[in-house]
């Protein structure tokens, strides 16, 4: 990038090896989750899902057959059976509780004198004696079989058509869409009387909203809790958009301002020369112009209110029919922390909404980011 | 379907109700004052001291209602007892600096202040240096960015995964304690393990901001000056030389602004903590406190003001830094 000159070989591969780490190290966390959510119960719970390409192992024992079953042949007696279900495929075997795993498949053993075991790879066992079998309960086979590497979408057709999860997706949606929407319009209004309007105590002004923004969300619950319960609007939608309205607004008109500030002076002013009046000034050349910034806001907003859990959760309430997404996940956390595969699949279906915007608008959030950061420094 | 139609109703009369509002004022005010007319010139000066006012109204009424009045009642609040009804002056607050758990908090929150955004600075630093000099350093960059997208409470389901433990013996379902008995450890229950936790709890965070911080930082870098690094690299520096005595100074500013977002993003650390341990076994922060304090049986909303606005009271040294730096934009 910098035009290095000379740069060895040797190290371009060390840059890349160790980038490749780094981005290794990153995406795990959230590849082992999106495994898992195509695992069965069964599955997580016995084995880690980088194990999972491999297949399982399992284990389990039989009882050979008893006295009853055996017959004589070519002067042996001899009792036949099959150790396995389906179409496994055995690892090991063995014949005692210490080591079952003890014996390959095919190896014959002598567990008593005269009586030999073999276990076959598919599973059919063969016991034989010289002298006839008198036990009346069989012999215990312990075997190790591999499953081959089963994915399954059972659970994301088990957690969308019941569980809760599609009602907590409305919830979502219906909270994050009008709270991504409304403060645009506020913030762009008073981000332009910010940066192109003269009048007294406009630099203060900008200081208070470069203020406000790390304002700890905290403090705002219980008054603002109040302050809706005695304007009757109490636990609901309404208080909740109104709530992220407020809190998104700081940002929404810094960004905004910083970005229309940096609009060229001279077709503003012409504009004006032209007799345009602001309203029309702000409507017909600013709000254009202004797209890759309300984009990048827009989206900032959206992440934010879609992840939000403690606004939800203090504003919505936590009945069963209010609960968002992140809501949801919290309660399946706490109260079924056995049941993997749904935590898992709830968790990926909640994430990838916010995924897929960020991976289509990266460009806007970036921009974003950089408009808000880099120019404070 | 019926929340749909709720969604879509408000979107539009919200934004209808702000357009109209918009329009309106600015053509009740063009109707008072003309711009035209015997007294055009005293009109249009006249519109103009009001218009500005008309176009912040909404959001100065968002912004005071929202988040100045809270603070400020916050505070007063924070001076009564726990329903409000006598009050108790700075007893709160006597109360905070003696309570246990409150201590606790106030150690762990440091802790996070100390750890979280140096790691997550460093690796930013190191994942933009690395994925700026390679081909495939977009996707790369993508990848690194990409759990800045997922929710605190997702981030808790995807590391609980990593951090599950099963009994010694039987097959370690979490990656972490996997490795550790594939190194021939002893699996450990990390969540319940007194600072170890912590400092797990962190790496959740680290893992979601150190995006954020390579891509700032990574522009940052962009924009050093080519011959600095020449003059450099032709008086026989290495390539670490160049990273450390050419280049990080170079973007110190950036680096500042990095570590107090992160900061700020640190002290108000909340779903993490309580979606995965809610503070048992010495993981408590500030703000889970003040959560347990107001919403957790009975409420008590004064010693929960009062974690408020120590909350408060932490970030703004960084508020006026980021403010001055601001005006000194400005002029």
């Amino acid at each position: 990038m910098e035009g290095m000159a000379g740069q060895k070989s040797s190290l371009v591969w060390v840059v890349n090896i160790s980038a490749f780490l780094l981005v290794l190290l990153w995406t795990i966390p959230t590849l082992g989750l999106f495994v898992s959510s195509f695992r069965d119960r069964d599955q997580i719970s016995t084995s880690g899902w980088w194990q999972s390409f491999s297949g399982s192992e399992q284990t389990g024992f039989v009882r050979t057959g008893t006295a009853d079953d055996q017959v004589e042949r070519d002067g042996l007696y001899v009792i036949e059976g099959t150790a396995l279900e389906g179409t496994q495929e055995l690892t090991a075997w063995g014949t005692g509780a210490r080591s079952p795993a003890e014996f390959a498949p095919g190896d014959t053993v002598e567990i008593d004198p005269g009586v030999n075991v073999t276990v076959a790879g598919d599973g059919t066992y063969q016991m034989t004696s010289a002298q006839p079998f008198e036990m009346t309960r069989g012999e215990r086979i312990f075997t190790t079989t591999l499953s081959p590497p089963s994915f399954t979408i059972d659970n994301y057709n088990r957690v969308l058509t019941a569980g809760g999860l599609g009602r907590a997706f409305m919830n979502t949606m219906t909270v994050t869409i009008p709270a991504t929407v409304i403060p645009i319009l506020i913030a762009a209004f008073a981000a332009y009387a910010l940066a192109w309007m003269q009048f007294p105590g406009r630099a203060l002004l900008t200081a208070c909203v470069v203020g406000l923004l790390v304002v700890p969300l905290q403090v705002a619950l219980i008054p603002l809790l109040r302050l809706h319960n005695e304007l009757g609007i109490g636990k609901g939608y309404l208080g909740i958009w109104l709530a992220h309205t407020g809190f998104g607004l700081p940002l929404a008109v810094y960004l905004l301002r910083n970005y229309m500030v940096g609009l060229p002076r001279e077709v503003i002013e012409s504009a004006r020369v032209d007799g345009a009046s602001e309203f029309q000034i702000f409507r017909r050349i600013i709000l254009p112009l202004s797209f890759p910034a309300l984009a990048s806001f827009a989206i900032f907003q959206f992440l934010w209110v879609w992840n939000d859990l403690l606004v939800a959760t203090v504003f919505l309430g936590n009945t069963r029919e209010q609960l968002v997404m992140t809501g949801l996940l919290r309660e399946l956390m706490g109260s079924r922390g056995g049941e993997w595969e749904i935590l898992a699949t709830s968790a990926f279906i909640s994430i990838a909404v916010p995924l897929l915007v960020f991976f289509a608008m990266q460009k806007y959030l970036v921009r974003g980011l950089l408009a808000g950061s880099v120019k404070g420094g | 379907m019926e929340l749909l139609w709720l969604a879509v109703s408000t979107i539009v009369i919200g934004v209808f109700g702000c357009v109209a509002w918009f329009w309106g004022s600015n053509w009740l005010l063009d109707r008072i004052y003309p711009p035209r007319g015997a007294k055009a010139g005293d009109n249009i000066r006249r519109a103009g001291q009001i218009r500005p006012w008309l176009f912040l109204g909404p959001a100065i009424l968002f912004l005071s209602m929202y988040l100045v009045y809270p603070v400020l009642d916050s505070f007063w609040r924070s001076l009564f007892n726990s329903n409000g009804s006598s009050f108790v002056g700075l007893d709160n607050y006597i109360w905070l600096m003696g309570d246990a758990k409150f201590r606790e908090s106030m150690v762990n929150n440091m802790m996070w202040l100390l750890v979280v955004p140096a790691l997550s600075t460093v690796f930013g630093l190191i994942a933009a240096q690395l994925t700026d000099r390679i081909k495939w350093g977009n996707i790369g960059k993508s990848l690194i960015f990409m759990p800045m997208a997922i929710s605190f409470v997702g981030a808790g389901v995807i590391w609980k995964f990593i951090y599950e433990y099963r009994a010694s013996g039987e097959t370690q379902i979490g990656l972490l304690n996997w490795i550790v008995t594939q190194f021939g450890g002893e699996p450990q229950i990390w969540l319940t393990l007194p600072v170890w936790n912590n400092l797990l709890l962190m790496i959740v965070l680290v893992w979601i901001q150190t995006g954020f911080a390579m891509v700032i930082l990574s522009a940052a870098l962009r924009g050093i000056p080519e011959e600095t690094i020449e003059a450099a690299i032709l008086d026989g520096a290495s390539p670490l030389q160049v990273f450390f005595k050419i280049k990080v100074p170079q973007i110190m500013g950036t680096i500042a602004v990095v570590w107090t977002t992160i900061t700020i993003v640190v002290l108000k650390v909340f779903d993490i903590v309580f979606v995965m341990t809610n503070g048992q076994w010495g993981t408590q922060v500030l703000a889970n406190l003040m959560y347990d304090w107001m919403f957790r049986g009975t409420p008590d909303y004064g010693r929960g003001s009062a974690i408020a606005i120590v909350l408060m009271i932490l970030v703004t040294p960084i508020m006026v830094w980021n403010i001055y730096n601001a005006r000194k934009e400005v002029r």
